[in-house]
């Protein structure tokens, strides 16, 4: 029991006080899970988050999800996501829905309308991080080459972004290795 | 019906939304606005713009927020197991085999290959909100808001939750 309540409280502080998103609460979810509560040390959390990085979906509740399955088992699991999203998800219930009560006041409708540039904004930031990200990972040429192919199935030809995601992961995993490897070994001999 | 839509509409920006949660934003914005036009582009970025301003993982809350509001409390709770469920599992069951992967450049390619398609979903969201505030608010009030926004954000780093109440608060002043 004692237990199960230090899981809620580890993954409740990491998500009420985690701003923009998953990936920004991650040094919090390592606070509490290393520092605080030491369930895991410094190697085995970083193991989880590489890993967690190779798999789909929102980073912080896989992170949490699996930690508390590690931790405490199913019922940890169960806790550690409850305490990670349902708190955050009923402030938003409760702000959204008072708002939408006053949509007709022009002063919300100007809120309302003052907010759509700020999050073009923000989502253009992070395609700046994401366009960065992918010229880093993938080199100039090969970046370049699938933007363009992204573009033109995803827009012009409007293929389900789902299916031109999938699709590349399949040609990850088919195509052979080659001088990636080398890559790969430069880097651990960096790490060394 | 609608609580198979909703599962299906989170299931798939949940299993190949790499990169955490603001990777699957645009791939939500996606299904909600463009399939199964549950909200305008409008009340999209309210939401968004609201769920950036709180705390916590920004697809779950997503989720949470446009499953109450197309089926109520069950709504939100096929949404969230939607979004939640598939990856946890695969990474509670594929953790051992992929340990022993992890450092094959196949395995590390994964993750970045889908990079520029995130990219692209990204930015083409990103320019559909500022359409849609040329015709709401207009050219000249788009830019200055866009600018000072991105001085604030990029340059004096403060931090988002204090420039979207900023935001808010210009709109209620001047937009109005």
């Amino acid at each position: 029991m004692k237990l199960l309540l230090n899981i809620f409280i580890a993954f409740f502080r990491s998500g009420m006080l985690g701003f923009g998103g998953g990936p920004s609460a991650i040094p919090l979810v390592y606070k509490e899970v290393v520092e605080t509560f030491k369930w895991m040390d410094d190697q085995q959390f970083s193991d989880v988050l590489a890993l967690g990085n190779t798999l789909p979906g929102p980073i912080n509740t896989k992170m949490a999800g699996y930690i508390g399955y590690r931790v405490g088992g199913l019922l940890g699991m169960v806790t550690a996501l409850i305490a990670s999203i349902v708190p955050t998800v009923i402030l938003m219930l409760i702000l959204l829905t008072s708002f939408n009560q006053y949509k007709d006041n022009s002063k919300v409708q100007g809120m309302t309308d003052a907010v759509v540039p700020i999050v073009g904004v923000m989502l253009g930031v992070l395609t700046w991080q994401f366009f960065k990200k992918s010229k880093d990972g993938l080199g100039w040429k090969m970046g370049v080459i699938l933007l363009v192919g992204c573009y033109i199935f995803i827009e012009v030809v409007h293929i389900h972004p789902g299916i031109v995601i999938g699709f590349l992961l399949i040609a990850a995993l088919i195509t052979p290795d080659k001088k990636n490897n080398k890559s790969q070994v430069e880097r651990k001999g960096n790490g060394q | 019906m609608i609580y198979i839509h909703l599962f299906l509409a989170f299931l798939i920006p949940g299993i190949v939304g790499y990169g955490g949660g603001p990777a699957s934003i645009p791939l939500i914005e996606h299904e909600v606005v463009s399939r199964y036009e549950w909200m305008t582009t409008s009340e999209f970025s309210e939401v968004l713009a609201l769920g950036n301003a709180l705390p916590g993982p920004i697809a779950t809350k997503m989720a949470g927020y446009i499953g109450f509001e197309i089926g109520g409390v069950f709504g939100a709770v096929v949404a969230i197991f939607s979004t939640v469920a598939p990856s946890l599992f695969l990474m509670i069951v594929l953790l051992r085999i992929l340990y022993r992967y992890k450092d094959t450049p196949k395995v590390k390619r994964l993750s970045k290959i889908v990079l520029p398609a995130v990219t692209i979903l990204m930015g083409t969201l990103a320019l559909d909100f500022f359409q849609t505030s040329f015709s709401v608010n207009g050219l000249w009030e788009t830019l200055f808001i866009a600018v000072i926004c991105l001085l604030l954000l990029e340059k004096w780093k403060v931090h988002p939750a204090f420039v979207i109440v900023g935001g808010l608060a210009f709109g209620a002043l001047f937009l109005s």
